[in-house]
């Protein structure tokens, strides 16, 4: 009983973790109090903004700032010239490396433009109206070059190349001749030919996914603040204040310890805000104008110039005995990078076959430059679009084979024991028992309609663990604090209290969590990879088991006992030996408010770089209907399993499955970028590049599996980004089959589902 | 003597080729020293790009990581998210 509990091990009864609370911060924001990154006001503070390019791809021949500069109320104007020019140095920004040559060239164009949008220069002034007008008064001249946005057309031989020292990595060797080709990545096993050779049935096939934005609610905003000691402030909405002020320590070849920055609250980020946009041009504006400087970006610009995640293009060969077995794979996956290398097509290499049990298979992945913006993170970045050639793939081996393709999935799925495609060997798995969720699901069994179809994929994602840092002390009065230095962006305080209270044996409402910022707390890295829950909660429940043994201590000074003669439970030390503790026990709240004679305040830090993070898996099913008039998707039902490990907070645990499925029907069905010839983004509003809304979507029924990660206390396992990958699949496949047509691009727009059904008729 | 496994082109293109290899290291410390000695730039892109699970669990930067003396280690690359 002196132990936090471990159902495992114990087989004690959770009183906190795996109820549903109301979260802490849930007031502030259905009231409107909370403080976003646009929110903050100083006195006289500047209002920053950005100029763009308007070609896709050009020279900078000279950039005039002089008439801006003149203009009364504008106080400072940067260009690159204003940052240092660094070198082709990677930092490990976090869960990532980031080029830092590339990155600054990315926050501020150096000596070309890249993509229509790519900020050149910016102007800091005392109102919205001056910051605009100043836009307008600076010259640049350009030298347009052609441009290249497809990722197949980047690839070809004689495409307009955006880098002249980029060469292809992972060829073998290195090349003479500069290419959009970034990296070749590869992975294979076994013998490929042989289990082609083998096989009773092959199907090639392709598909195709569009480069969608993460689409979060806030736009990016911060506000800097520069003083003359060189000490400075940033307030920035992000998913990683430690690696917002990395960065920009990196970029502007500052101290880390002058940088402060302090974390707003987050309106959405999905992978998309772990990278710096606007905070190192408002540090730069502040630093030359000596006032704070806001910048916020308007939705143009968020679609124009923030992280999209890759356009791509997957071919999938597969063959298989006639009973299902998969005999081989061979999958090649060529990824939109942007501007700059560093597209997902890694991760996707090594999410693409994660599922299925193969022996034979070889994946190449090709890493792409094109005249688009730079890509950022995105949920599981990499594995949608992978699962969409993969999942679709095998739903095209099912039917020519006359299998269901439920027991396809069961007869190919990776167990505990099998190495994963990516390498290790999987163990504390919840695969099968997931496909087990759906097969027995009532959804399975409920009968289609006319144009009604079903499409049933899977999908993977690694989860992460990394650096975290905890501080929780008791307050005078027995409650407690919880700073973590992880973003908030899924519930994550609510989860944290949770951990803590239970450790603690109090009610999770006599917990406080917080978020610290940069000078307030150890590092954390940031809240992404589905890590914030896994990591920055084992460092919570680490730092309350050790308060729990200075308090134990505590009580056996007062009682002059031995340390094992005390015990905890439900919030107060308990003395074993008769007669040594007259008064009872000694309550959370009685020790806290007598700390000054045990030695002092109550408080404690624990700092980690947690391992063993559990892989998670998720089997989707949907429904859909499909008007033959229009085209129109109806999603009719749709069921989500995935294997959660343990869900601290179930209904938070739902939420960020029914959150990925939305997202991934939104990517399946409606989103995309949609280019001009010339280069030009021409639906950059949230009214031509449409995300589902509530009434585009079913309810989204979450079945979670819970099989425990014992690498946690409590057996969590990442959660928030597997949803988004099995719902491009799922969705693509149910059009087929309430069609009868299979669409090989997404999105599954109307007007392209009509033409696929008139060409079908057509013969 | 830990197993490692090498599956991914950018190990082999400096392991000669090599799939997999042997390496007598108690932590994942001695592991890197070990691998850099043999191969030269290979521990160093382990130690910056790569993760290493050990006996199927992933770590990252896990310098102190024990490795059983059957330890499986396979390096792949690292893990972000989003």
């Amino acid at each position: 009983m002196n132990k936090p509990v471990k159902p495992e091990e114990t087989g004690a009864i959770l009183k906190v973790v795996g109820t549903r609370p109301i979260r802490p911060d849930g007031v502030e924001k259905v009231t409107g109090r909370a403080a976003y990154g646009a929110d903050l006001h100083l006195p006289g503070m500047l209002i920053g903004k950005v100029k763009r390019s308007p070609h896709a791809h050009a020279r900078i021949v000279s950039i005039d700032t002089r008439k801006a500069l003149a203009l009364p109320g504008v106080k400072a104007v940067m260009t690159s010239a204003d940052m240092p020019d660094l070198a082709a140095e990677h930092y490990e920004a976090g869960e990532s490396a980031s080029n830092l040559k590339d990155l600054s060239a990315n926050v501020m164009a150096r000596g070309k433009v890249l993509y229509h949008g790519h900020a050149i220069a910016a102007v800091a002034a005392t109102s919205n109206a001056i910051a605009d007008q100043a836009l307008d008064l600076i010259d640049i001249v350009y030298e347009t070059l052609p441009h290249v946005i497809d990722v197949e057309e980047a690839m070809a031989p004689g495409a307009p190349i955006l880098h002249d020292q980029l060469f292809t990595a992972g060829l073998g060797e290195t090349p003479t001749k500069a290419s959009n080709i970034a990296t070749k990545h590869r992975l294979d096993r076994g013998d490929l030919a042989a289990g082609f050779a083998s096989a009773d049935v092959i199907i090639e096939t392709r598909y195709s996914s569009a480069a969608v934005h993460q689409g979060y609610i806030e736009p990016h905003a911060c506000v800097a603040s520069y003083a003359a000691d060189g000490q400075t402030q940033v307030w920035s909405s992000s998913q990683g204040h430690f690696v917002i002020r990395g960065l920009c320590a990196k970029l502007l070849k500052m101290r880390f310890s002058d940088v402060r920055v302090i974390p707003a609250e987050i309106g959405g980020g999905f992978g998309g805000k772990t990278t710096v946009y606007l905070e190192p041009l408002a540090l730069v504006l502040s630093q030359k104008s000596g006032h704070p400087v806001k910048m916020v970006m308007t939705r143009e610009e968020v679609f124009r110039a923030t992280g999209p995640t890759s356009a791509s293009v997957v071919t999938v060969k597969m063959g298989a005995k006639l009973d299902g077995t998969i005999t081989a794979a061979q999958v090649d996956l060529k990824f939109q990078a942007g501007a700059f290398a560093g597209s997902p097509v890694g991760a996707a290499v090594m999410t693409s076959l994660a599922c299925y049990d193969v022996a034979n298979f070889e994946i190449t992945g090709w890493d792409v430059v094109t005249n688009s913006p730079k890509v950022a993170a995105y949920r599981a970045p990499g594995a949608p679009n992978a699962a969409l050639g993969v999942e679709c793939a095998v739903d095209e081996l099912a039917e020519k084979l006359g299998l269901d393709p439920m027991a396809i999935r069961e007869k190919n799925a990776v167990r505990n024991g099998v190495r994963a495609p990516y390498g290790p060997i999987y163990k504390n798995i919840g695969y099968v028992e997931t496909l087990e969720a759906i097969r027995s699901h009532p959804h399975m069994a409920i009968p289609l309609g006319p144009n009604q179809g079903r499409g049933i994929a899977a999908g993977f994602w690694f989860n992460i663990g990394g650096e975290s840092t905890v501080n929780v002390s008791i307050n005078e009065d027995g409650t407690a604090i919880v700073s973590t230095g992880s973003p908030d962006i899924g519930g994550s305080r609510a989860s944290m209290a949770m951990m803590a209270a239970e450790v603690l044996g109090i009610g999770v409402e006599q917990v406080r969590p917080i978020v610290a910022d940069t000078a307030s707390i150890g590092f954390s890295t940031v809240t992404g990879g589905s890590r914030t829950t896994f990591a920055t909660g084992m460092a919570v429940v680490q730092a309350a088991e050790k308060l729990v043994i200075d308090l134990k201590r505590r009580a056996a000074e007062t009682w002059g006992v031995d340390l094992d003669q005390v015990v905890w439970q439900d919030g107060a030390a308990h003395c074993l030996q008769a007669g040594k503790a007259p008064k009872g026990a000694l309550t959370l709240a009685a020790l806290a408010g007598s700390a000054g004679k045990t030695g002092g305040p109550i408080a404690t830090v624990v700092a980690l770089n947690a391992q063993g993070a559990g892989p998670g898996f998720g089997v989707h099913v949907c429904d859909v209907e499909v008007d033959p008039e229009t085209g129109h998707v109806t999603v009719l039902r749709y069921t989500a399993a995935q294997d959660v490990g343990k869900a601290i907070h179930p209904a938070y645990v739902e939420g960020q499955i029914q959150g990925g499925v939305a997202q991934g029907i939104g990517w399946a069905l409606n989103e995309e970028y949609v280019f001009s010839t010339g280069g030009i983004m021409e639906n950059a509003g949230f009214l031509d590049y449409r995300v589902p809304v509530a009434s585009d979507l079913p309810m989204i029924d979450a079945i979670m599996v819970e099989v425990p990660n014992p690498a946690h206390p409590y057996g969590a396992k990442g959660v928030g980004e597997v949803p988004i990958v099995p719902p491009l699949a799922a969705l693509a496949i149910a059009v087929r089959h309430a069609t009868g047509v299979r669409m090989h691009d997404l999105p599954l727009s109307p007007s392209k589902i009509r033409a696929a059904i008139d060409a079908n008729k057509a013969g | 003597m830990a197993l490692v496994i090498a599956d991914y082109a950018d190990c082999r293109a400096l392991t000669g080729g090599l799939r997999s290899f042997e390496v007598e290291a108690a932590t994942v410390r001695d592991l890197l020293h070990q691998i850099e000695a043999r191969f030269p730039g290979l521990g160093d892109l382990i130690d910056q790009r790569m993760a290493i699970a050990i006996d199927g669990t992933i770590t990252q930067d896990a310098h102190g990581a024990a490795l059983e003396p059957h330890s499986e280690v396979v390096l792949l690359p690292r893990i972000g998210g989003g």
